[in-house]
């Protein structure tokens, strides 16, 4: 974007348009296990997400545009995840929360939990720990919203 | 209620004739697991059941863990783990009683219950640089000792909280929405509760004066002065307020373990970390604590290996679960939400 001296900002549609999703993520509140807590302290006081345009968590995935995968996935609960992430409408994004959502974490030696949650949807941003603090959370939903306009860290 | 639970309800119009709870999306095979770790490895998964009140389940396998390897922690490490545990309690409450006001519409609660548990999980930081998912205690006692610091802050605690844990208690005790949808609810009969092998703050709430702590003293709580709250409505206000005078109990419990905090060391010498991979147990043991959600048991078998050879628990909430479709038998769709949320489910510790 660029500001003309007379005050008049002038930017693509497209530009715009990106702006202005990044900026209003509605995430699902898809808490499965552990991580999930985690996902809620980034919704309370202390650290409060709605700074970043994210202040409404949705419990239906036909109003939500951000998936937070936080806790870990089974087999039983992976293609109830595959059918809430058809039901999101497009553009929709994923966040992997938690060492169990990327590659199984702790519990990648057993029989029931499904290797990280890419294998079952597409995946945006990664964030590890087990569980990642609020921050690193708040800190992957900016790098979300930079992915979304086109911006990048390096 | 946290967790993923699927209900499977016969309707007729809006009062529910029969319901099943449908469970196992959690299932991380956690038993399993600990047979294929050494001893001081299974903490892990011990934290990650009971997830809202970590310090509490530590207790439990180490009570079990500790009998059979033949290592009892110092008497100093005893009192650290009260004072732990009982701040853990206070975190798991919290977190119940926000998650409540969200199944029940109030979301202003939600707030002040986090906010406030923010600071206990500023004290776990500090004690062990984890903040939920602590694995602050291992075998033959914790895993860094208390400065100077933790105690200031966990006496700066104490002074503010009671304060804080007022307001938000009122805040739902003078809502009449809160206590229409409350009081008279989901009404379980002393008998049907110990019939269904229900534990915890929701047998105190029916009547029922056991808690673990008090028939079969683990750690120091022989110690320590507190009482049992209970009730004997046995309806959803009777279990929120059990908790919260529960909670009013733990703070009386850790002014009084910080008080007769003795010095020694923090962890058992035959513990070191060099020998933990080493120590071979040998034998059964049954140990059962009281966590914040009931009865906590858990059950190790050793062959003589440095693994353990089959882990049990026996999960508080997977016992409480199972009387959710009996109290939800000709009650409104909307009061079963009620009726559920009281129960304080964790799936972490139903499904393992």
């Amino acid at each position: 974007m660029k500001t003309g001296e007379t005050g008049v900002l002038t930017t693509t549609l497209e530009n715009a348009l990106t702006w202005g999703r990044s900026n209003s993520l509605w995430p699902l509140t898809l808490g499965l296990a552990c991580c999930a807590i985690e996902m809620m302290a980034i919704q309370a006081s202390t650290l409060d997400i709605s700074r970043f345009g994210s202040e409404i968590f949705r419990n239906s995935p036909r109003q939500s545009d951000l998936m937070i995968v936080s806790g870990t996935v089974t087999k039983k609960m992976a293609p109830r995840i595959r059918r809430v992430y058809d039901e999101m409408p497009y553009p929709k994004y994923v966040i992997a929360m938690g060492v169990c959502v990327i590659q199984g974490g702790p519990y990648a030696r057993g029989y029931s939990v499904v290797l990280g949650v890419d294998r079952v949807v597409p995946v945006d941003v990664y964030v590890p720990g087990c569980p990642p603090t609020p921050e690193a959370l708040t800190y992957g939903i900016i790098t979300l919203q930079k992915k979304i306009r086109g911006e990048t860290d390096r | 209620m946290h967790g993923v639970l699927r209900l499977k309800a016969k309707l007729d119009g809006e009062v529910i004739k029969e319901l099943e709870p449908v469970i196992g999306y959690l299932h991380r095979n956690a038993e399993k697991l600990c047979e294929m770790g050494f001893y001081c490895d299974n903490l892990i998964y011990f934290d990650r059941m009971d997830y809202v009140g970590a310090m509490n389940m530590e207790v439990g396998y180490l009570e079990a863990a500790e009998k059979i390897l033949g290592v009892p922690p110092p008497e100093r490490a005893k009192w650290i783990r009260v004072i732990m545990a009982e701040l853990s309690r206070l975190a798991a409450h919290l977190v119940w009683a926000g998650a409540y006001g969200l199944d029940l519409g109030m979301l202003t609660p939600f707030f002040y219950c986090f906010g406030e548990r923010e600071k206990i999980l500023t004290i776990f930081t500090e004690a062990c640089g984890s903040r939920q998912e602590t694995n602050y205690m291992s075998i033959g006692g914790v895993y860094q000792d208390f400065n100077e610091k933790i105690i200031e802050e966990i006496k700066d605690f104490l002074k503010t909280f009671p304060k804080r844990m007022e307001i938000i208690y009122n805040i739902y005790v003078k809502n009449d929405v809160f206590l229409s949808r409350t009081k008279g609810i989901g009404v379980l009969s002393r008998d049907l509760a110990i019939a269904y092998g229900v534990t915890g703050p929701m047998l105190r709430a029916s009547g029922v004066e056991y808690d673990v702590r008090k028939a079969e003293p683990y750690l120091v709580y022989d110690k320590v002065n507190f009482d049992i709250p209970i009730s004997h409505k046995g309806d959803n206000l009777a279990r929120f307020l059990v908790r919260f005078e529960e909670m009013r109990q733990s703070l009386k419990i850790i002014k009084q373990a910080l008080d007769k905090l003795p010095e020694g060391p923090y962890f058992n010498p035959k513990a070191k970390k060099s020998m933990m991979i080493r120590m071979r147990g040998d034998g059964e043991y049954y140990a059962r604590t009281e966590s914040s959600k009931g009865e906590f048991g858990v059950y190790i078998v050793g062959d003589g290996g440095v693994k353990p050879y089959r882990v049990r628990v026996r999960s508080p909430t997977f016992k409480n679960l199972s009387i959710l479709p009996v109290l939800s038998k000709d009650v409104m769709l909307a009061d079963m939400i009620a009726i559920s949320g009281s129960i304080d489910l964790v799936f972490g510790e139903i499904d393992r």
